[in-house]
This record gives C-alpha cells, structure tokens and sequence, in this order.
C-alpha cells in the first residue's frame, strides 16, 4: 500500500450529551485516490469530514485517536498551524451551495481572501482564481464580479470547488456536493469532479448517501455505520460482492437496482441504536438477518481480501 | 438602485405630508384661541382681529393646512409669536446644538456597543458574557434623565470635574466638548445596552453559517472571520436600527437638555410648549420629522448599498 495522505486512527468524537458520533474509526486515503463515505443520515459521515479538515462544530471533543495529514497530527497541531495546512493541503466542499459563500462579497474578494495560505500578491490571486474558474466552466470576468445570490444553484457549487482547488490541495473534501442540486446538475459536478482530480492529482473524499455518485466517481468505498466504518473495498467489489450484511441491505434500497415495478421502495427495519448508549456487541445485530447470540460481542475486523475489510462476526476471513 | 431610492423618497414625502396634516389638526383641536393666549388678558380686540389675520386664523381650517403646507414647502415656517423671528431661523440656530449631541451619543454608543457585542460573542457562554448581559439590561432599563441627574451630582458637584449645564462657551471648542461629554454620555448609555444586545445576537445567528465554516476552513484567521465575515452581515439590522435610534435620541435629547440647561431643539420645543407659542412648537416639530425621514430612507438606501440581496430584490 503506497504511503497514505490523510490516515485517520481510531478516531472517536463524540457530541453534548455524550452521543458517540465516531467511534474508532480508521481509515487511509491515498493520494490521488477518490474515497467515497457512504452510509444512511446520522451515521457520522459528514462528522467523520469535519474531523479530517479538523474544523469540529461547536461541542464536539475528539475523546480518542488521531488525523494524520501528511504524517502531521492535526488533533496535536495548535489551531495556528492547523489554519496553515487549510486550503492548501487539505480543502473542503460543503453541502448547501447556497449558503457556502458570504453574502455579502463578491466571488472574486472571496476567492482572493480564499488563498491566505498562498504565496503571491492579490492580483496574482485573483488572476489565479480566475484561471480556476474557468476551469470549472465559469466565465471568469462575469464569476469574479457577482454575488453569490447572483449564482445557479450549479454555478455556486462549481464556484465552491473552484474555490477547493484553487491551491491545488493534496486532499478534497466533498460534503455532499450534489445533494442539493437537480439530477442534471449533479452529473455535471460529478463529470466535472472527476475531470479535476485527474488534472490536479489531488485525492478526493466525497461523503454521500447517494450510491449512484460513489459508483460514478470512486475507486474505494467506506460503508459507516453508527459511527462505525463496517466495510472498506474497491467499488466493483462492493457493488458485485458486499460482504457486510448492513452493505447488503443498504444496496438493496438503492432505487436504481429495483429490477420489478414495485408498489413500496425496499428499506432496512429498525433504526440506529442510540449512540449516547452503543450496544457493546454489533451495532447492526438488531437490524442484521444473520445475527446470531455472538453479536453481542464486540465484531472483529476481517480482511477476507488484500484490499477489503469488514467488521462482521458472519464473515470469514 | 435608482428606482428604490426614488420609492423610497417618495414614500418619506407621503408620511411628511401626513405628519403636517394630523400636527396642523391637534393644534386646532386643543381649547383656547392662540392668539388671546400669545397677547394676554389686556389686550385689544383691534390687536387681536390683526393677530388673528396675521397668523390666517380666520381662513377655514382646509385653507390654513394648505396655507401652512405651500409656506412650509418654500421655507417658511412662520414667526416666532414673542421675539417675531422667523421660526426657521430659530430652528437653524438652536438645532445644530443639538445634532451635535445626538451625533456624539451615536458614535461613542455604536462604537462601545459593537465592541461589548462582540466580546459577548467570542466569549459566549462564559461569565464575561453573562456580566455583559447583566450590564447592557441595566444600561437599557434607567431612563436617561436619572442617569443625567447623577452624572451631574457626581461628576459636576463632587468632583467638580466637568460642567453642569450649559452648551460651552461660543468659540471655544474645548469648553464645548467638555460641555458635551455628561449629556452624551447620559443620552447614550442605553444605546449601549441596546447595542450590544443587538450586534450578540445578529453576530451570533451569523456566525451559525455555513459559510463562516468554509471561510475557515480556508484557514482565515479568526479575526477576519469575525470582522470581515461575520461583522458585516451581522451589522445589517444594527444599520435600520440607528436611523430609528437616531430619532429617539432626539427625542430624549428633550429631556437631557432640560436637566443640564442645554440650549437645543428640546429646550425650544419645551419652552414653546409652555409658552404656547404655536408657530414655534409646529415648526420644531415639522423639522424634527422632516429630518427623521430624512435619516431612516438614508438608512434604508444604505442597506441596499451594503447587503446586495436587499438591492435585488427592489431592482426586481
């Protein structure tokens, strides 16, 4: 395995109230390499990208673990030279086009302001910011003078990851990126996505409950569940062998593998435990088919393939 | 752009208008014949039948608004019934005096209040937020007058550190500021609280945002995500709210120039009242207004300016 570039170690966050948002979460991104976190809502996914630009929302403690960027620490880094690394190492993307910009400035002074971390004067960064806009298909001249509210919804996010790459970081990461936007808008990001990554090189986490995207843009998947990562492997792998029952279930809901008209959309019964108080065993076991009397202990991590792990008592190594 | 400002102007003219008509209505309403009241008990019925005429009282009340209307539109506001000076010269010569107060009051309470919001803010849940809480509710909560007449007692009186009444001496700027800093500070403390109130909470939904998250997660230091980021959206409402804080300082200004003797609109405006000196008191408050719309469509046309989305959505 080459050397990774952001190397998560049993991370474990948790929020107010002593909800266990990620709990020993482990997992490496190499570079170049597209990573997608998939995983149904409240499985800590977006919280897992927030802890690996290190940018928690207010409340969370990380209880345990570590982020290793470059084989830097972020969680032992002061907040100064975590601020450093931001934008020019590592880069993020969010959700919601619509709010990621200030509104009250232009593109352009934000693009420009966007590249503290960058050498150079702010005319050179804003030439700079220029370049990247057109790239993400923007006219440039007209991009940098709007205000946001000024945007599509499509041409915000294009502006957003424009503002992502414009320090050419060593990693993406993409909160999202296409769930507020249309069908067509979000194959166009997703096109455009994979044309950038190819050009500048730079390894993308996409975090995402939609399958369809991690089938289109990764190489690798991380399935979560309740704060958990239970499946690391290559897409194809994932798609035609899931190896984890939770997997299993979750592409079976996936709408676009319904081969039958059907009168109701297939779901997974049950909920998420509750993770103030995670069951000690499984934490999929009283959702899980196969369950049986040894899921109530804790499930080991089971490498059934070089690249593949599952974290499942069902699977055999 | 254009077109905002001209509804806008518009607007501010409706209102005057409406202002003048209701004003010139209540004046005629109150018991009493103004000029018998502006000449005393002796005076002669030929005297007064001049009065009358002179001050167009006995014209039908439609006739007198509009006669009031067309002269106040051409600056002319009538005249003063004792000294028989033209009111707008008064006006002119007394309100000066007392914008500078309120224009002081503004600036010392908007900048202490943005400051004492802020702290709030980037200490938010601490002790020194609650204190500042505590503080600015009691800013907000003493009437401005009390605070004036301890002010004088305090630092006229007993410490004999700054004068109690009066406007300063004519030409001499520092005997004026000196004048100048117990009636702002009186006028102004409550603005403080107000203030700061204000800018915690805008600053605090505004720092909720998404995109102060992607300003920091480009790695901008936490100042410029507070000031250039955060603080400019979050002064917005602050913004409508001064133009309105503007009238009612003035408005205050009354009682803050009675108790330290301070020659202004309110000293003006009290004693024309008293004195039931009708050209005076409709004057003083036909500018007053005049001048408060001025301020609020200032205000509102600078929003616009500042926060694009507001603009847009007028252009539309």
């Amino acid at each position: 395995m080459s050397e990774a570039v952001l190397n998560v170690e049993d991370l474990a966050l948790s929020y107010p109230g002593g909800v266990q948002a990620l709990r020993g979460v482990s997992l490496q991104v190499r570079p170049g390499e597209v990573l997608g976190i998939a995983g149904e809502s409240g499985c800590g996914k977006s919280t897992l990208a927030s802890a690996m630009i290190s940018l928690l929302s207010s409340g969370a403690e990380i209880t345990g673990g570590a982020v290793y960027l470059r084989g830097e620490n972020l969680m032992a880094l002061s907040e100064r030279d975590r601020r450093r690394l931001r934008g020019r190492e590592i880069a993020m993307v969010f959700q919601d086009p619509l709010t990621a910009f200030n509104p009250v400035l232009r593109i352009g002074e934000q693009l420009v302001d966007f590249q503290v971390n960058a050498e150079g004067s702010s005319r050179e960064k804003r030439r700079r910011a220029a370049a990247m806009l057109s790239k993400v298909g923007l006219e440039p001249d007209l991009a940098l003078s709007r205000f946001p509210h000024e945007l599509s919804g499509g041409m915000r996010q294009r502006a957003a990851i424009a503002a992502a790459l414009l320090m050419r970081p060593a990693v993406l990461i993409a909160d999202e990126p296409t769930t507020a936007l249309d069908v067509t808008m979000e194959a166009q990001i997703i096109h455009l996505l994979r044309e950038l990554q190819a050009e500048v090189g730079c390894a993308i986490v996409i975090v995402t409950h939609h399958l369809g995207v991690i089938a289109e843009l990764c190489d690798r998947v991380a399935v979560m569940y309740a704060g958990e990562v239970v499946e690391v492997a290559p897409v194809d792998d994932l798609y035609h062998d899931p190896l984890h029952p939770y997997t299993r279930a979750l592409l079976s809901c996936d709408p676009s593998a319904l081969v039958e008209h059907t009168g109701h959309l297939p779901t997974i019964g049950g909920r998420l435990p509750d993770l103030a108080d995670p069951p000690p065993g499984c934490a999929f076991a009283p959702r899980c088919p196969l369950a049986s009397e040894s899921c109530a202990t804790p499930p080991p991590r089971v490498r059934p393939a070089p690249a593949r792990e599952v974290l499942c008592h069902k699977v055999a190594p | 752009m254009l077109r905002y400002a001209a509804r806008r102007i518009c607007l501010a003219l409706v209102i005057l208008l409406t202002v003048m008509i209701a004003m010139y209505a209540m004046v005629f309403l109150i018991p009493g014949d103004p000029a018998s009241l502006a000449l005393g008990p002796r005076a002669t019925p030929e005297l007064k039948a001049l009065l009358v005429q002179r001050m167009g009282l006995d014209q039908p009340i439609l006739t007198q608004i509009w006669l009031f209307l067309r002269n106040a539109a051409m600056g002319d506001l009538g005249y003063d019934v004792w000294s028989q000076r033209p009111v707008l010269e008064l006006i002119l010569e007394f309100f000066p005096k007392t914008l500078v107060l309120g224009i002081t009051t503004l600036l010392w309470a908007l900048v202490l209040g943005i400051l004492l919001g802020a702290a709030a803010v980037v200490w938010r849940g601490t002790l020194t937020d609650r204190l500042l809480g505590l503080l600015s509710v009691s800013f907000i909560s003493i009437p401005s007058f009390v605070i004036a007449i301890y002010l004088i007692l305090v630092f006229a009186v007993w410490l004999r550190w700054l004068p109690a009444i009066g406007a300063g001496n004519p030409g001499d700027p520092l005997s004026q500021i000196r004048a100048l800093v117990l009636p702002a500070f009186a006028l102004g403390i409550g603005w403080v609280g107000y203030l700061a109130r204000l800018v915690r909470a805008s600053l605090l939904e505004v720092m909720g945002e998404t995109y102060i998250r992607t300003a920091r997660a480009f790695g901008l230091s936490e100042r410029r995500v507070v000031f250039r980021y955060a603080l400019r959206v979050a002064i917005i409402p602050t913004i409508a709210l001064l133009a309105v804080g503007l009238g009612s300082i003035l408005s205050s200004a009354v009682f803050v120039e009675a108790v330290f003797s301070r020659p202004g609109i309110g000293t003006l405006m009290t004693g024309a009242v008293s004195n039931r000196n009708y050209p005076v008191v409709m004057g003083c408050v036909l500018f007053m207004t005049a001048f408060y719309l001025f301020v609020v469509t200032a205000a509102d046309l600078l929003i616009a300016r500042l926060d694009p989305r507001v603009r847009d959505a007028f252009r539309r």
